[in-house]
């Protein structure tokens, strides 16, 4: 890989041994790519924080956190000294809500780690937005922006619905990309890299949340990590539904990247979302695909007594916490039932003061910021069924936590948090 | 009925050096890790994965590639610290993923073969991995030896 004069100063020790160390990781990840060399990036998503049990470890050895940022975000066995972050750098969602640590099994001991922590960062210049969502919260880059984000949901929304452009980043990468500003210049960083590869003919109606997981479920499966050009859309989505459509795909498959035909930045047309490329297979998207979407996600389940009713993957919007509310205001969950909902924290602040969190509150439920029941590995004690609105939740919670899980509309898991059954179906 | 041990042999580009030597662990499946490895077994957890339950410790792990989550770097590296990752890896399809993961793993990975590691290498081969010279040698499990 070629590095100019700066970079390769850098890398010789001129700004110091954290840089150095990066820019040692760049160059062996992007010569493992087969990059050529490093473009330059202001706009860093990561994490660098070290509340699981395994890297807690790491927090509490002499170096404490400049341990464990140089063992888990540089890949240095030597104990580096971290400087202040050169990108404006967003923190994705963490370990815990430290407002909910009770409920979420989580000891006093691990949350004074995690505050110290977070204060370490927050000195480094890292923006503690603690989301998988930053797009919904500050950081919502523009169409062309080179950015170095990690997070599947995120990356994904990044290069189709903003028009950035990032490749799917590691925590590694976006640690080394956060203190030298750099990253390896590869894959949907060039232009050539970003057309679509399939077609999906979208031959049924897409409107709700709900449709637009199962499509992105059903493409992800089929297209794996390549570019999917959906055509035939007829009703213009919004944030939430390309969210979930987005999480969903890179679940089941490995997309970071679709057109939609007409709609996102860089498909005006059929022709110009495949530029000089053919498709390399057409596929359709009707009633029967659906519905092996759904039967697909909810493999896991069996029993339709719940006990967990889990919103807000990827981390909800103020939008969807406002319809949460709706469905359930004057409503009691059932006693055997906990609803937790996720969200960014200055999402949760709007919905303090717009008054559902009262609401939620009041009809049994929480809102938890900051992370989500698959970072923290939380789920209410007991839990052996629960309820999902998000596929990807449904597609990885059941094996991680070893529980079923049944993936419904939001208003079915919210009718299944109140009676305690979950009554949905493919409709 | 030949009892002559095949052999077989790859070449490829090296994504992180070394070499090693080891049994296969082969899968069409793409692998996924966070949420789809138990890092510190090395055990794939993933609901529909063919290997689900198995692990990939101390093996050849011979995959398609990486899918699933940004968090695939991080499991391995962890698998790594934990003494549970992969002996050496080799794929077909090269993504951020799996770049990063391969060099944090720090064990020999292969990619860009001349022929499919898929097609040439069944579970319970013996694969020696050569990353720096670009050379995989395979010796075929005999037929009817348990594995």
């Amino acid at each position: 890989m070629k590095l100019n004069d700066v970079e390769r100063a850098m890398l010789d020790g001129a700004e110091g041994p954290a840089i150095q160390r990066a820019m040692d990781l760049l160059l062996r990840y992007g010569e493992a790519l087969g990059a050529e060399r490093l473009v330059d990036t202001k706009n860093v998503c990561g994490t660098i924080g070290a509340t699981t049990p395994f890297m807690r470890q790491y927090a509490e050895k002499p170096g404490g956190m400049d341990a464990v940022f140089s063992e888990f975000n540089l890949d240095s066995p030597t104990v580096v000294h971290v400087p202040k972050v050169r990108a404006f750098a967003t923190h994705l969602q963490q370990g815990m809500d430290p407002d909910y640590a009770e409920l979420q099994g989580i000891t006093p001991e691990v949350v004074t780690l995690f505050k110290k922590g977070n204060a370490w960062s927050a000195g480094l210049g890292v923006q503690l937005m603690n989301t998988c969502t930053p797009y919904q919260v500050g950081n919502v880059p523009v169409k062309g922006e080179h950015c170095a984000w990690m997070e599947s949901s995120a990356v994904i929304y990044c290069n189709s619905v903003l028009g950035a452009r990032t490749n799917t980043e590691g925590r590694e990468s976006t640690g080394a990309a956060m203190i030298t500003g750099k990253i390896p210049y590869w894959g949907y960083h060039c232009d050539e890299n970003r057309y679509g590869t399939h077609l999906v003919e979208v031959e049924i109606d897409v409107e709700t949340t709900a449709d637009w997981g199962l499509l992105g479920y059903y493409v992800g499966e089929i297209v794996q990590d390549r570019i999917p050009v959906l055509n035939g859309i007829r009703h213009v989505p919004n944030l939430p539904r390309l969210k979930h459509f987005g999480a969903a795909a890179s679940s089941s498959g490995g997309v970071e990247m679709y057109h939609l035909v007409g709609i996102t930045p860089e498909a005006p047309t059929l022709e110009r979302a495949f530029g000089p490329k053919k498709p390399v297979a057409t596929l359709r998207y009707g009633k029967a695909e659906r519905r092996k979407a759904y039967e697909l996600v909810n493999a896991t389940a069996k029993d339709r007594e719940i006990q967990y009713v889990m919103l807000g993957c990827p981390h909800y919007t103020i939008e969807q916490i406002w319809e949460a509310a709706k469905l359930l205001e004057g409503k009691h969950l059932h006693p055997d039932v906990s609803l937790w909902i996720f969200a960014p924290r200055v999402i949760k602040s709007l919905a303090d003061q717009n008054g559902y969190t009262k609401i939620i509150e009041d009809a049994g439920g929480e809102i938890m910021t900051d992370t989500c029941s698959a970072m923290a590995k939380a789920i209410p004690k007991g839990t052996k069924v629960a309820a999902f609105d998000s596929m990807k939740q449904a597609h990885y919670l059941p094996a991680m936590m070893g529980i079923q899980g049944w993936f419904g509309t939001t208003a079915e898991c919210i009718d299944a948090a109140v009676s305690g059954r979950f009554n949905g179906g493919l409709q | 009925m030949s009892a002559i041990i095949d052999k077989v042999v790859l070449r490829g580009r090296k994504v992180v050096g070394g070499s090693c030597e080891g049994e296969a662990l082969v899968t069409r499946d793409r692998v996924s890790g966070w949420g789809g490895i138990d890092p510190r077994t090395g055990t794939i957890i993933e609901t529909r994965h063919q290997l689900r339950g198995q692990s990939f410790k101390g093996k050849v792990l011979v995959f398609p590639g990486a899918k699933g989550s940004s968090g695939w770097s991080n499991q391995f590296h962890i698998a790594r610290l934990a003494g549970a990752a992969p002996l050496a890896m080799l794929f077909n399809e090269m993504t951020t993923k799996i770049a990063l993961g391969a060099v944090v793993t720090h064990a020999p990975a292969m990619t860009d073969f001349d022929r499919d590691p898929l097609e040439v290498i069944e579970t319970g081969d013996w694969v020696k991995v050569d990353a720096d010279r670009g050379v995989v040698e395979v010796t075929k499990k005999l037929r009817g030896e348990s594995a």
